[in-house]
């Protein structure tokens, strides 16, 4: 069964959780408290359903993807967050922390990103609302996501280069909650998934499900070029557009399909697949699957998607994956290489190479899916990834 | 035991003067000879140690200590060689020990196979870094019943009812966060010290342990002046990060806890 908010305990089941230091325990109650009351007042919404209409571009369109259902015997759409201002879903989330940070009179906005996406998300809330910010990025993850970079400092936002561990985002998001733990009274940490201590996770959920009730009237059966989606299929990093698209059906018929990084395949140990192939225990804060060694050490993970490069994910999934509410699948750089040519030499549309591997599974899943109506979240777009795909061809 | 921890704050107590619990990643420079970083620090005046498991991910440390951590990882610590590790300290030295980890390699082997293997080892009590008290019952519950202490924390930011909730559950001390910020080092003295050790004082009688940003003696004796303990972790680690080998290390230990012990005497 779905649940509409954790347990008390921040709990989806056994997942989830608060397991922060103390320091930081206060400020999360804060946090709960403050979003609990902004989220049950109308003035919030309207203030955040405004931006999000006429900054963000909302709501998203719902494209029938015509030439790849041909080829391939389904009826492919596509929800389109690649269209959503700054390129990518991560902007839903962020505009409403952005104006939560204001509520609670914290002059200063800290986040990590890995991408790259959710750093120019936040930075570009913090440019709106003229809040200071400074984003925490794994040193691989600023060579690879270079562009993403450039933006964040054009948006005025200082990157900080992270060079812990492997320097992608499992490192970026620790050193974001260090500065936290020190800055914690006029600083507010805009998480980029729905990862962490609770409330994080609920509250990125609850800003992110627009894009599956966005869908809903999108695609509610009312004419032919309108069916009701029998498949809806999106990639999973820390999981936030996947549990934004999947929350409003989640528990209803639609086969929910949530696809993590295979890296270089999951028999070799360098992935990204924390529920295909991992297990529980606790990262950032919260009890979830995820990707660690026999003595409990958090191991690193491998893709070619900085964004879908991270050994955890959302507790809310773990619930999910444990319930049977969503299946979780997995595919590798390489399919999602070839799925980014094929989306963009077919359809004209160049996607993120984490979206891509949503598309990926599709393209393989194909026999199974012959006829139905599949609905891939189109997450982001490719822009930024298209100095490392070049160099990867 | 936890008793043993118990008797070390009332002799300090007694003796007009704080304890000195330095903190060390379990495992440096090498497995083989971590024991005699420990035995140098307690001849050179150490009360107790808190024994370090090192972890890929510590939210709460800074840089010194996160480096101390994948050099103990690469040099094949981890939660088997600390609990080694533990054991010898306790055997050799007789000290009050106790170990200091996160949450995720005591989940891993199960809490009561971890409790289990302390015991077993002679720890006195446990730290686990991102364990607030809220989710803390399972796990004081599994380690009370080997008599092993879960510490709990007590941060400038905690609020005053969560002050009760942490009090309510009986840590055999409360590790008071001297200032708000991960491990390492500090110019100035924690302002915040002396404020906690009041707010818990109102309270109850529970030792108070000062932590985090204390790397002088001068701020180790402001420290003792008011708290029950004080733990010094990164002024030690670097001390042996900057080592060339474990002999010289053990030199520098020496001398330096040598400083903070004669500071644990309040004026
Ligand atoms: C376009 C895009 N899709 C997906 C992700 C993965 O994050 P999540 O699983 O939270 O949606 C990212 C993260 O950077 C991204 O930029």
């Amino acid at each position: 069964m779905r649940l509409d908010k954790p347990d008390t305990q921040g709990r989806f089941a056994q997942f989830g959780g608060q397991f922060a230091p103390e320091t930081l325990m206060p400020a999360l109650e804060e946090l709960e408290t403050e979003f609990t009351k902004a989220w049950a007042d109308p003035g919030f919404h309207d203030e955040l359903n405004s931006l999000l209409r006429d900054f963000v571009g909302r709501p998203t369109p719902v494209y029938r993807a015509a030439r790849l259902s041909a080829q391939y015997g389904i009826e492919l759409y596509l929800k389109r967050e690649d269209l959503a201002h700054t390129g990518a879903h991560k902007i839903n989330n962020t505009i409403g922390q952005a104006l939560l940070t204001k509520r609670m009179g914290k002059p200063r906005v800290i986040a990590e990103t890995g991408a790259g996406q959710h750093g120019v998300a936040t930075a570009t809330a913090c440019a709106l609302l003229g809040q200071e910010c400074v984003v925490y990025m794994g040193e691989k993850d600023i060579e690879r996501q270079a562009l993403n970079v450039h933006r964040m400092r054009m948006l005025g936002t200082e990157v900080r280069p992270v060079t812990s561990g492997a320097g992608t985002l499992k490192d970026a998001v620790s050193a974001a909650m260090r500065d936290w733990v020190a800055s914690v009274d006029g600083t507010h940490y805009i998480i980029g998934s729905v990862v962490g201590p609770h409330p994080f996770p609920w509250m990125v959920r609850e800003l992110q499900k627009v894009i599956g009730e966005e869908l809903e009237t999108q695609m509610d059966g009312s004419a032919p070029e309108r069916p009701q989606p029998d498949v809806i299929v999106a990639c999973v990093g820390g999981g936030s557009n996947a549990m934004g698209i999947f929350y409003p059906y989640a528990g209803s018929d639609v086969d929910l399909v949530g696809v993590e990084a295979a890296g270089y395949g999951l028999e070799s140990g360098q992935h990204g697949a924390s529920l295909v192939a991992g297990s529980p225990g606790v990262i950032h804060g919260s009890m979830t699957y995820l990707l660690q060694d026999d003595q409990g050490q958090i191991l690193e993970a491998h893709s070619i998607s900085a964004g879908l490069d991270y050994p955890g994910v959302g507790p809310e999934h773990a619930y999910f994956k444990d319930t049977g509410l969503v299946r979780y699948a997995s595919v590798t750089d390489e399919e999602a290489l070839e799925a980014v040519y094929l989306l963009a030499s077919t359809e004209g549309i160049i996607p993120a190479l984490e979206s891509a591997h949503g598309l990926a599974w599709i393209i393989k899943e194909a026999p199974s899916l012959q006829g139905k109506v599949v609905v891939l979240n189109l997450s982001g777009r490719g822009d930024k990834d298209v100095e490392l795909i070049v160099e990867q061809s | 035991m936890s008793e043993p921890l118990t008797e070390l704050f009332s002799r300090c107590r007694e003796e007009g003067r704080a304890a000195l619990l330095p903190y060390m990643t379990a495992g440096l420079p090498t497995p083989e000879e971590s024991l005699t970083l420990f035995a140098a620090m307690a001849e050179a005046g150490a009360d107790g140690f808190e024994v370090g498991i090192p972890y890929a991910d510590p939210l709460m440390d800074g840089p010194v200590i996160q480096a101390a951590g994948e050099r103990a990882l690469s040099a094949g610590s981890g939660v088997e060689v600390s609990l080694d590790v533990l054991r010898e300290v306790v055997g050799s030295t007789g000290k009050p020990t106790v170990v200091m980890t996160y949450v995720n390699p005591v989940l891993r082997m199960g809490i009561e196979a971890f409790a289990d293997r302390v015991a077993a080892a002679g720890g006195s009590g446990i730290i686990i870094a991102d364990l607030p008290v809220d989710e803390a019952e399972v796990f004081a519950a599994a380690f009370r019943k080997r008599d092993i202490g879960l510490v709990l924390f007590v941060a400038p930011t905690t609020t005053d009812v969560r002050l009760e909730r942490v009090l309510a559950a009986k840590p055999p001390f409360v590790y008071g966060i001297a200032d708000l910020g991960v491990t390492g080092a500090r110019t100035a003295a924690s302002t915040h010290i002396a404020a906690l050790v009041e707010r818990v004082r109102r309270h109850s009688d529970v030792p108070v342990v000062a932590g985090v940003g204390i790397s002088t003696p001068e701020q180790a004796h402001a420290a003792a002046c008011v708290a029950d303990g004080v733990i010094v972790g990164t002024a030690l680690v670097r001390e042996v990060m900057g080592a060339t080998d474990a002999a010289s290390a053990a030199e520098a230990l020496r001398l330096a806890v040598g400083g903070f012990a004669a500071a644990m005497q309040r004026d």
